[in-house]
């Protein structure tokens, strides 16, 4: 019996085989070039209402149509992608991703160079956001989308009954944080959250630390360096003094205590607004936005937690049709609006503050809030990911997991370590060169 | 692992019928068998050839790694093997579910057994014993998923009515997702929800023993408690070796628990136990290569350590069918 069916195996196995080892040797996809040609795009985007925008294009496209899919989130839809590339089919045409997957798409061969279409709305961005679709190259793999420029979210009601102003320095948040918990021990100014590495490199890229660099040909990597180690004992220092928290961020825990008003403030960026509205909403007109405390008021930066762009992955058929879509979503007028108002992203193009009149609702008695916002994204200061973002981030997380139980500002330095050797070691057993 | 699913049946004693007598076969048997075995290949076999094969390959980048072209695919040998049993962090996550399996197999085993007991021992009031299956069953209705998020919620001090409860007469509650503990809470979702499951198998083991048997233990004299411990389980012991290899190898594969509650609580790495390790190569690290090179260790050990243990008790167990 064994014997019998062996062959057959063998035989499917082997066909299975092969035709993996035949899509992942296909090449490039052909171009099309009759422009009255009638193509039919697809975009992946974890926006929401992004099928109210692309039905505007529609209505003035006839001959390209965009057709949204939605996904679940960033994550998601990249190990998606990534999938679909390495099978040779499946990928769409148009693709949303966070900046800090750019290098991982770009260096897995999933989008395609279109700085030949879309080098000419190059003006309308910040320049440091625009760096983060071009890897500091020649090359254009996507166009910006929506920023996320870090901001300081606190409740004015308990900074008032402390006596408190919004703090301008770290030292001030410091302070602040020590002030109110001294106060009333089961409020916290914020927690520090070894589950969101994201907002930590944020916070590094304010102090002044870019985690990756390009060197000739090789990459660096500068994750335990003064900037960065500099943020992470100023963290572990408020954790050991227990005046913050150390409990993760997006927790049902987390949602109730910004909700009853124990969580009293929250170092988060221009999207917050979304989230406090559901996490917190009985605590609606309590909330103020204000600038990041700074380390330097004198030269103000800010760092980002979030963001994303938008690019042509390298299976689509229709390149140049799908470019002038994402050239239009991302910089005309029209577009921006229905981003800021349907899709409730923050532009990242300059034009935003022009469309970006009212307040978010939750903050709907603030009315300088994209006045804020608009200066916050000017002072995002230059930072770069690298190949493998990934990588640093699950070390990340790991390695804080531990050191913020611990609650000793001594693990927190330690955990750098670990984030850079293991961000090292990866990127030399890929076979990439490392300089440094 | 569909042979050992079909091993529950008790002894019974009947003699076995005769051998039937062997006829020429042509090609019959096969077609019948070919939609089984098209599937098994497709969709079993194939994908473990395919892991298999990915295990020893590994992709170089040349240059910055931007751009097409920049990486190929090459044979690895078993550098895979020795990165992924050198990783720090591959030990500490087989000790974790080391002792994560001392906790549960012989607790979810132990309840199982003891609610198939008592369930069986008052035969006679079927409805008491139908409601108090069913909701002893239940839990394992629920997917892994939806019952650690449930759980989840009782754990975090801040929104869990067990920490209420605990401040209501003047205690404090321990934080059950703190480094001590965590390994318990994990533990206490698998319980709960694998015991009604195995509870079922020995149940029904049980209720395939004729009354007879238990009748002229009682005419001997023998108490509820003996025939329970003299006749009962020594019947179910098949079962009960059945039920050890499901969990052994259920321990070996834990995942969903831990992973789900991760983002609530500090003390849950992303290696907490091997296949999380797997998770986080293939798609936080983007790592196949080295995914398949730990799957493949960890399929590896499951069949040594079940068929060991089949082994090791199988003179016993299993050929008490025969």
């Amino acid at each position: 019996m064994k014997t019998t069916y062996t062959p057959l195996m063998a035989v499917l196995t082997a066909a299975v085989l092969f035709t993996g080892a035949a899509c992942s040797s296909s090449d490039s996809p052909e171009q099309a070039t009759d422009p009255d040609e009638k193509v039919s795009l697809t975009y992946w985007t974890w926006a929401p209402n992004m099928d109210e925008v692309t039905a505007a294009w529609n209505a003035k496209n006839p001959n390209i149509q965009v057709t949204v899919n939605k996904q679940d989130g960033g994550d998601p839809a990249v190990t998606k992608l990534l999938t679909a590339i390495k099978a040779g089919s499946g990928a769409p045409d148009i693709m949303q991703a966070e900046y800090q997957k750019i290098p991982t798409l770009v260096s897995s061969d999933a989008l395609a160079d279109i700085a030949g279409e879309v080098g000419s709305v190059k003006d309308r961005f910040p320049a440091g956001t625009w760096n983060g679709v071009t890897l500091g190259s020649e090359a254009v793999y996507a166009v910006p989308q929506d920023s996320g420029p870090l901001m300081f979210f606190y409740r004015s009601d308990v900074f008032e009954k402390n006596g408190l102003q919004a703090p301008k320095t770290w030292d001030d948040y410091a302070a602040a944080a020590e002030k109110i918990h001294k106060a009333n021990p089961k409020q916290y100014l914020g927690t520090f959250s070894a589950t969101d590495a994201g907002l930590f490199t944020g916070l590094a890229q304010q102090a002044g630390a870019s985690w990756w660099g390009v060197n000739g040909d090789a990459w660096s990597v500068k994750i335990d360096e003064p900037a960065t180690r500099k943020v992470a004992s100023y963290w572990g220092g408020l954790v050991e003094k227990g005046v913050i928290d150390n409990k993760p961020m997006y927790t049902p825990e987390w949602n109730a205590a910004l909700n009853d008003g124990t969580q009293v403030g929250w170092v988060s960026a221009v999207w917050a607004p979304g989230v406090l509205e559901g996490s917190a909403k009985d605590t609606k007109g309590k909330w103020k936005a204000a600038a990041m405390p700074q380390w330097d008021a004198a030269a103000p930066k800010t760092g980002a937690w979030g963001g994303s762009a938008v690019g042509v992955t390298t299976q689509s058929k229709h390149k140049k049709q799908a470019a002038q879509f994402i050239a239009w979503l991302n910089s005309d007028p029209d577009a921006l609006k229905l981003l800021a108002t349907e899709a409730n992203v923050y532009p990242a193009a300059n034009d935003a503050a022009g469309v970006l009149t009212s307040p978010p609702a939750f903050f709907s008695d603030q009315p300088d809030f994209y006045a804020i916002a608009g200066e916050a994204s000017k002072q995002l200061a230059p930072f770069t990911y690298g190949p493998n973002v990934n990588v640093a981030y699950s070390a990340f997380n790991d390695a804080f997991g531990k050191a913020a139980e611990s609650k000793k500002a001594a693990a927190f330095t330690e955990s750098l370590t670990t984030m850079q050797k293991t961000t090292v070691d990866d990127l030399k057993n890929t076979g990439f060169t490392v300089a440094g | 692992m569909s042979l050992i699913t079909e091993a529950a049946p008790v002894e019974v004693a009947t003699p076995k019928p005769p051998a039937p007598r062997r006829r020429k076969a042509g090609g019959t048997p096969y077609a019948f068998l070919a939609p089984a075995l098209i599937l098994f290949a497709a969709f079993l076999a194939a994908p473990i050839v395919y892991a298999g094969y990915l295990s020893l390959r590994k992709v170089k980048v040349s240059g910055l790694g931007l751009g097409s072209k920049a990486r190929t695919e090459v044979w690895a040998g078993f550098d895979n093997y020795a990165r992924s049993l050198s990783d720090p962090d591959f030990l500490p996550s087989v000790g974790r579910i080391g002792a994560y399996g001392l906790i549960v197999v012989p607790t979810m085993l132990g309840l199982a057994l003891l609610f198939a007991l008592l369930l069986d021992a008052n035969r006679t009031r079927a409805g008491i014993s139908r409601v108090a299956r069913v909701s002893i069953f239940l839990p394992y209705a629920v997917p892994a998923v939806v019952a650690s998020l449930l759980w989840g919620f009782l754990y975090l001090p801040r929104v869990s009515p067990i920490t209420d409860a605990f401040e209501a007469v003047g205690l404090t509650a321990p934080n059950l997702l703190s480094s001590d503990l965590t390994l318990w809470a994990v533990a206490n979702i698998a319980i709960w929800g694998g015991t009604g499951f195995n509870m079922i198998v020995i149940y029904t083991a049980l209720k395939a023993v004729p009354s007879s048997l238990y009748e002229s233990a009682r005419i001997d004299g023998a108490s509820e408690l003996s025939i329970a411990w003299r006749i009962k389980i020594p019947i179910v012991m098949p079962s009960l070796v059945m039920t050890f290899v499901f969990s052994l190898i259920a321990t070996l594969q834990v995942f969903a628990e831990p992973m789900t509650l991760r983002p609530l609580a500090n003390t849950i790495s992303t290696t907490w136990t091997p296949l999380m390790k797997v998770y986080r190569d293939a798609f936080a690290r983007n790592d196949l290569y080295a995914a398949a090179a730990t799957s493949v260790v960890i399929a590896l050990a499951t069949f040594i350590l079940s068929f060991g243990f089949l082994k090791l008790v199988g003179r016993r167990a299993f050929d008490q069918e025969d």
